[in-house]
């Protein structure tokens, strides 16, 4: 084995930046899973910022007087749906109202548990269009909060809200959705 | 970047030990490092999976030859639909790449096997035991997966069977796997060249790939995470997809995606190379545009990264998210143009025979530059909305991974069978397996286009009845198909057995380190690396 | 010419041949429909537009191939050129690819912004799609009701294995059929509000050109302006599960006028049923009806999952023969469940009338030898808590 030493050495070297090349593309693979998991608050941010997927703010905001916009009206429409499974009725007391950007409003929606158990409830709101969920700032809203109610229990559930007046202006109408599930077994007791 | 390092006495240290005593028999296929047995391993188990996942396609179109629920029930069809999408891209697709690239790549660079040959073995191994458990999902009570290969949530969440734990296992193997090969292919490629073999002077098809590894390193882990998402939210009670807990079902779509388009061009890109391999021996004329070609299947990965939403057009996103996709995959049409060009430049002018590797990498070009155009249409979103999860969609696809990727197997495996078994295939028999291939696999799919053009919807196991005569046809079109990979098989086996004797390079237009070797190759090659000029 | 190159031609003219000759079968349809809405013709156009495109490009492309194979070949003597590359010929063959592409994102940007413009809408209609049906609300109508597929399942169920099929022919809209279409005025703007109340769905309907998915705990909109009264058909265009392929749409467009009057007849229809409601508290089936009317409920609503023999499709879907809750349970608790639902199955208190709860229950405790001998009355739905 004349080569002996030199053809060792150049084995060492290769497999050296064999092991260097190989660390640096599993720290890689660690990186792109980590990131995977990342991209779950990025996305919440970026929807956050764009108001893409039509969520709306989570926890209360409180007025900002900045004035009422007097010059124009959004319609603002309400619309329930219950997931699979919730025995409520569960309705806005009013369909629609008519706002000026900027001005504050209150209105109400019916709930009542009509099985024989009691169950907790909790309202998922969306907007469409999705653009205009940044828009649409809920200072109070029965969404905030689970909901529980007995069975046979019924009441009235309040939502204040003020539409921004940076609202772009292109939008007229715009739709707030609730959808009720039943976080019984999920509730925090 | 990593200076070449000469590497003439990395093998030969080694081979000595392992000359004296070669494994034989089953401890031999269980232990081997050497790139050729992992190579065949590959191989072979992609062709079990081919057959295994076409034998579901074929009750598939059984079901589906007349309107009606003749021969399965609505929710066993899904899982059908679900396993065989599942086999065919994880393990059929990938793992024919994966031995493809045992095989060839360190021929091709003058090396004496891949730079982690004992990762390799782990990297084979674990994917006949991810299969196991994912087909074992079918004797469950439950069922095996019934929610598409695309996995939706909440349908693979709340509402789905008690299989998705063993999905979600199985899923996470065939990951780990495709992951430990992709690392293996990036190290042996940028460190184990022979002396002289710079970057631009390797073969197309090292690049395609290195490329390819590259997007695997990318993106599996994201598979990965999405898949561990899906798991915590059945069984954790995390929320991750669940509008109730906070969540949002369209996220899933989103990570999915992130994954999911990269992972089609991983399926694309290797069959990019083998053509490019290809058409210049039996044109008998260099590659035309070799560096563009390294560029546009560069750009190609590049953008791969940032169209992931063009399979969401109808989930609700606003205008300037639809646009910004719509551009971007219009874009990659432009580096894909480019390499057919070039493919035809390469044939333009050339001295071309048509042996069956050239066949049915000539038929690549033409057809999965159809599945092309349909690509295209769909990216135009208006339009989209009419094609989205219809069969139009399923015709495109279908195109671009059978007659795309799975031709390219075919012509990549006549072209180095000869090198592999020692024997020249039988050309005739090869060439009815072309023929019948290529006209059936046509009745097959181009009706897709039509029914989805029509409107019917895709995965659903019975359908209205104007869409009847299209399904009869594409239902004999598929068992016509299926049939005639046996004829495949027939070559193969008869190959392996005996057949003219042949020479070290029997493609007179073939260049590549690989023709420098005898055939079949010695188990051994380059030890002592080659000189490059 | 020599052999290979007929052989060549042929294949050619056979393969385009066949083309041809499908478009022969006048009621297969081949392409996408033009519709009924100025959106749905945009885009028929877009698409055809692409296609005259790639059709054309095709031919050029596939030409140059099939040109080459046909006279640089080695049989025909052709010695190998010698070029491999041309800066010139690369960069024409990118800008010209990239000037086609913008010739085409221009109409469909433009169609794509006529499609997003939501506002102004003069009918709202809230679809909400489930397991397997879609449900239609009139905002601030008052009219609301599920629509469900109406082909008899004994038309689609062949599971002799045989493909002579069932003897049971299958009608012109097989599997495109719902019990109760969307109703919409023509000539006005109609938004959707789409939403799902389990797993996510899609409302398609072809010749409106609309296509969005309904996704659980948010909502979508869509808009369709239609210029044509008549019927027209689509279906759920997102899997969903087992009946995925068994939800279809059905949307009727009347003339203003028709619309007013469905409005009023819908408004008195629901009159009608709080009406019968009441009357049926009071009012006691006998068993022959009970049986007879929970057998038709049962097989419209119930039989998809637990299936007309009642054995089910367990796990997921319980058997009802022989099981505790129709036999040793409760009525009451039966009652609740068909009411409100539990787990994956969906509630059906406000889908069914007091009087086809109480015939369903009645049914599902006497069927397949189950014989409780139990008859429950409109009156004891009442009184669990129903509506």
């Amino acid at each position: 084995m004349t080569q002996g030493t030199a053809a060792d050495a150049k084995l060492k070297q290769t497999q050296t930046s064999n092991s260097k090349v190989t660390k640096k593309l599993v720290l890689v693979v660690f990186a792109m899973f980590g990131f995977g998991f990342a991209l779950v608050p990025l996305y919440d941010v970026f929807c956050e910022i764009t108001g893409l997927n039509g969520k709306t703010n989570t926890s209360a905001v409180s007025y900002s007087d900045a004035g009422i916009d007097t010059s124009r009206t959004v319609t603002v429409q309400f619309i329930t749906r219950n997931a699979k499974g919730i025995p409520w009725q569960f309705e806005p007391v009013i369909n629609e109202i008519t706002v000026h950007p900027g001005e504050r409003k209150f209105v109400n929606f019916h709930a009542k548990n009509e099985s024989t158990q009691a169950i907790v409830g909790q309202a998922v709101p969306s907007v469409s269009p999705g653009l205009a969920a940044n828009y649409f700032q809920k200072i109070e809203c029965f969404c905030f909060t689970q909901q529980p109610l007995q069975a046979g229990e019924e009441v009235e559930m309040g939502l204040q809200f003020y539409v921004d007046r940076d609202l772009p202006r292109d939008i007229t109408t715009l739709t707030l959705s609730y959808t009720l599930y039943d976080i019984t077994s999920k509730a925090d007791s | 970047m990593t200076t070449d390092i000469i590497n003439d006495s990395v093998a030969d240290t080694h081979s000595d030990d392992h000359h004296d005593h070669k494994m034989t028999g089953i401890k031999r296929w269980l232990y081997t490092t050497n790139h050729k047995d992992i190579g065949t391993l590959y191989l072979w188990f992609s062709f079990i999976m081919l057959l295994t996942g076409g034998a579901m396609a074929m009750v598939i179109r059984a079901e589906l030859f007349q309107p009606g629920l003749q021969l399965v029930d609505p929710d066993f069809f899904n899982q059908l639909t679900t396993v065989h999408g599942l086999i065919m891209v994880f393990g059929a697709i990938m793992p024919a790449f994966t031995g493809f690239a045992n095989w060839m790549i360190p021929m091709m660079i003058g090396a004496p096997d891949m730079a982690l040959p004992r990762m390799n073995n782990w990297s084979f191994w674990i994917l006949p035991f991810a299969f196991a458990i994912l087909l074992s999902s079918f004797f469950m009570e439950s069922g095996a997966p019934n929610f598409g290969w695309t996995f939706y949530a909440p349908l693979s969440t709340t509402y789905s069977n008690g299989s998705t734990a063993f999905f979600v296992f199985a899923v996470h193997i065939m990951g780990i796997s495709s992951i430990m090969g992709a690392i293996n292919i990036v190290v042996t490629i940028m460190n184990l060249r022979a002396p002289g073999m710079t970057y631009m002077k390797m073969p197309l098809f090292v690049w395609t790939f290195f490329i390819t590894a590259y997007l695997l390193i990318a993106v599996m882990p994201v598979l990965a995470g999405v898949v561990t998402m899906l798991l915590t939210d059945t069984y954790f009670g995390t929320s991750f997809f669940d509008a109730a807990g906070g969540g949002d079902p369209v996220m899933f779509q989103h990570i999915f995606w992130f994954f999911g388009h990269p992972e089609v061009y991983i399926m694309i890109l290797p069959a990019f190379g083998i053509v490019s391999t290809i058409i210049p021996a039996f044109a008998r004329k260099k590659l035309f545009g070799y560096s563009s070609m390294v560029y546009a299947t560069s750009s190609i990965a590049l953008l791969s990264f940032i169209v992931w939403a063009h399979h969401m057009f109808t989930t609700g996103m606003p205008l300037f998210g639809e646009l910004f996709f719509m551009y971007c995959t219009m874009l990659i049409a432009v580096p894909t143009g480019v390499k057919v060009f070039n493919w035809v430049a390469t044939m333009w002018r050339g001295s071309m025979t048509f042996e069956t590797p050239m066949l049915f990498s000539i038929a690549f070009v033409i057809l999965f530059t159809i599945g092309g155009f349909s690509g295209l249409m769909l990216a135009l979103t208006p339009v989209d909305f009419q094609y989205h999860d219809t069969y139009f969609v399923v015709a495109h696809f279908h195109y671009v991974l059978v007659t795309g990727s799975l031709f390219s197997i075919y012509a990549g495996a006549y072209y180095w069978l000869p090198k592999w078994t020692g024997h020249m295939y039988s050309e005739s028999l090869a060439k009815w397996h072309f023929w019948c291939s290529l006209i059936s696999v046509n009745l097959l799919f181009f009706p897709m286009h039509f029914l989805g053009l029509a409107g019917m919807p895709r995965r659903i196991p019975d359908y209205a009845l104007q869409f009847a005569d299209f399904n009869k046809w594409v239902s004999i079109g598929g068992f016509a198909f299926g049939l005639s990979q046996l004829i495949f098989l027939a070559v193969v086996i008869k190959c392996i057995k005996g057949g003219e004797k042949a020479p070290a390079k029997p493609w007179d237009g073939a260049e590549g380190l690989e023709w420098t070797v005898a055939s079949p190759a010695p188990y051994h090659t380059f030890s002592t690396p080659p000189k490059v000029d | 010419m020599n052999r290979s190159n007929q052989r060549w031609l042929l294949g050619v003219w056979l393969f385009l041949g066949s083309l041809i000759s499908c478009s022969a079968w006048a009621e297969t349809q081949l392409n996408l429909t033009k519709g009924v809405t100025a959106v749905s013709r945009e885009v028929y156009d877009l698409h055809m537009l692409a296609l005259y495109i790639c059709t054309a490009i095709g031919v050029v492309v596939f030409g140059a191939m099939f040109w080459s194979m046909a006279f640089h070949r080695k049989s025909k003597g052709a010695k190998a050129a010698d070029f491999h590359e041309s800066t010139k010929v690369e960069i024409l063959w990118t800008a010209i690819p990239i000037v086609i592409l913008i010739a085409m994102a221009v109409p469909a940007t433009s169609t794509l912004i006529d499609m997003e413009n939501n506002a102004n809408s003069d009918v709202t209609i809230q679809v909400t799609g489930s397991q397997w049906k879609w449900h239609y609300k009139y905002f601030d109508q008052g009219i609301e009701y599920y629509s469900v597929l109406s082909t008899p399942r004994e038309e689609y169920e062949n599971q002799n294995g045989s493909f002579a099929g069932n003897g049971n022919s299958k009608n012109e809209n097989y599997l495109l059929e719902v019990d109760k279409p969307l109703v919409i005025p023509v000539n006005k703007k109609v938004r959707f509000l789409i939403t799902s109340d389990d797993v996510i769905h899609a409302w398609w309907v072809p010749a409106f050109a609309v296509k969005q998915d309904a996704n659980p705990g948010f909502i979508n909109e869509a808009w369709t302006k239609v210029d044509e009264p008549g019927v027209y058909r689509g279906q759920c265009a997102e899997l969903c599960g087992k009946d995925h392929g068994f939800m279809p749409i059905v949307v009727e467009v009347k003339s203003e006028q028709d619309y007013s009057i469905w409005l009023d007849e819908q408004k008195a229809l629901v009159a009608q049923a709080a009406d019968a409601e009441q009357a049926s508290l009071s009012a006691s089936m006998s068993k022959e009806e009970l049986m007879q009317l929970g057998e038709s409920t049962y097989m419209a609503h119930c039989a998809a999952c637990h299936q007309p023999t009642g054995l089910g499709l367990p796990p997921t879907f319980p058997a009802l023969k022989g099981s505790a809750v129709a036999i040793q349970g409760s009525i009451a608790e039966h009652i609740g469940l068909v009411q409100n639902g539990k787990g994956m199955m969906p509630p059906f208190g406000k889908q069914l009338s007091l009087a086809e709860i109480a015939a369903v229950v009645t049914y599902e405790r006497n069927a397949w030898g189950n014989d409780t001998g139990d008859l429950v009355q409109s009156a004891d739905v009442k009184a669990t808590g129903g509506e």
